[in-house]
């Protein structure tokens, strides 16, 4: 009987007495999802400015947002300290930044239950300029000398990907629960 | 009805205990965050063994995009050349390009080889480079511009050590894993580079502006004007980057200098050499820095 991909996936996101998601992948795979974004220093670009999103970070803002509560609240520890090995900054500035980042959201989504998509990317938005801009700080102190002007493309090419990635996020977010473990 | 808020768990002493650990790590983190941030930035080699360790690991996989990334450049290059005068075109320019810096740089080496035939005679002009490699990654979304090298300490990489492409200088190592090195592209905004006019010889720095260009500040100004199209050489002062390797050409002249275009692009190079350092192979020819130093500095 030859079936589909489409049809062998909804299969798999049927409930069935059988089957159940793999813990493995439902918890583990966010965390991937935001390594794989802090890799992004390894995409096949070298850049001569900063133009490339902060693509851990935005995955990061889309997975809180999407699933408050899937991430612990200490999660901008172990995941920025990730970030800061490839990213190029001061060691620290990404698990400064982060945890402060994963403490606010959850504060935002407490004081917010109830959000929309502009809320949402509006309050994404707020903290991509606000980690930008205090990590331009931060590596200005640490021995550069860049002008902000400098990363106000990347800033606005930052805030306009956040959707997409957050549509991203939700496509893995139901790959996440795929029932492939046997029970 | 409100999700369920995951601060809340319920009667659950259990699940009390571990939303409140959880934000005493988070506060740990924070902290943490601000120690290792003034830490690294007293140092900006503290945790270097930590972040090449990562590199290395990241490295064969890198390698491995990098390689694509070459292949793609192609791609893309057959492309453009197809829409506008057909792939020929875009050869032909990619040679007058590589043939008008290594004019500059034949001036400049002309220039340099009359100045220390009449000092003293230099075993070596063009030295062997240590390795070359590619580059395998970038800080693409960091204001500072560091490249990742698929080269180190294994393949004699050296911190120091000036990088360079068949274009031009790209930079210099700063922190060498075993398999993997990170170099200061000289867009970079603590990147100097003392330069002179392949011309005359007139001096400068180029700093790094962070945004692809670097700002040329002439050292004695005095009657110089820089106009379009001027093309720069290392000059060799420092010790750091043998002489005559070409630098940038003049874009936008400014009052107190120029803002120069580089004249290698990173990202459009396959591989890039990495040079013994100019030091030691000044030493090997027993010659004294400062004699190196004179010359350019006419």
């Amino acid at each position: 009987m030859a079936q589909s991909l489409t049809d062998s996936l909804h299969d798999l996101t049927r409930p069935r007495i059988n089957r159940a998601p793999s813990p493995v992948v439902a918890i583990g795979l966010p965390w991937l999802l935001v390594a794989l974004g802090s890799l992004a220093p390894f995409l096949p670009l070298i850049a001569s400015a900063p133009v490339v999103p902060p693509f851990g970070l935005l995955v990061l803002i889309a997975w809180q947002q999407l699933r408050p509560g899937l991430f612990p609240v200490w999660a901008g520890l172990p995941l920025g300290l990730f970030d800061d090995l490839f990213s190029g900054q001061p060691l620290g500035s990404a698990v400064l930044l982060w945890s402060a980042t994963t403490i606010a959201l959850d504060v935002i989504e407490a004081r917010f239950p109830w959000r929309g998509f502009v809320h949402d990317w509006l309050v994404a938005a707020g903290f991509i300029a606000a980690n930008l801009l205090l990590s331009l700080q931060f590596a200005n102190h640490s021995g550069g000398s860049t002008p902000v002007a400098v990363m106000m493309p990347q800033l606005i090419v930052a805030v306009l990907t956040y959707p997409l990635v957050a549509r991203l996020v939700g496509h893995f977010d139901r790959l996440r629960l795929l029932r492939i473990k046997a029970v | 009805m409100a999700p369920p808020s995951s601060r809340r768990p319920g009667h659950s002493r259990r699940a009390q205990y571990g939303t409140f650990f959880g934000y005493v790590i988070a506060a740990v983190g924070l902290l943490a965050g601000g120690v290792l941030l003034i830490a690294s930035t007293g140092s900006t080699s503290a945790f270097s063994g930590l972040r090449n360790a990562a590199a290395d690991t990241a490295a064969p996989v890198a390698g491995v995009a990098a390689t694509a990334r070459g292949e793609a450049n192609g791609v893309f290059a057959t492309i453009a050349g197809f829409f506008t005068y057909g792939s020929r075109v875009a050869r032909l320019e990619r040679e007058v390009a590589l043939a008008r810096v290594q004019l500059a740089e034949a001036a400049a080496l002309k220039g340099e080889n009359q100045r220390l035939k009449a000092l003293l005679t230099l075993s070596e002009q063009n030295p062997r480079p240590v390795t070359t490699a590619r580059l395998i990654g970038s800080t693409s979304s960091s204001s500072r511009r560091f490249a990742v090298l698929g080269a180190g300490t294994a393949q004699g990489v050296m911190t120091g050590m000036p990088v360079r492409s068949p274009l031009g200088l790209v930079g210099r190592v700063l922190e060498v894993g075993s398999h993997s090195a990170r170099v200061l592209l000289i867009t970079d905004s603590e990147s100097i580079v003392p330069v002179r006019r392949a011309s005359d010889g007139l001096e400068a720095y180029a700093s790094g502006r962070a945004d692809g260009t670097l700002q040329l500040r002439l050292i004695n100004s005095a009657g110089a004007v820089l106009r379009h199209g001027d093309a720069f050489v290392t000059s060799g002062q420092g010790g750091l980057f043998r002489p005559g390797i070409a630098v940038a050409v003049v874009d936008v002249p400014t009052r107190d200098g120029a803002v120069a275009r580089p004249l290698s692009d990173p990202g459009a190079t396959d591989f890039v050499a990495v040079e013994p350092l100019w030091e030691e192979a000044l030493k090997s020819a027993d010659l004294p820095p400062e004699a190196s130093a004179k010359p350019a500095a006419r």
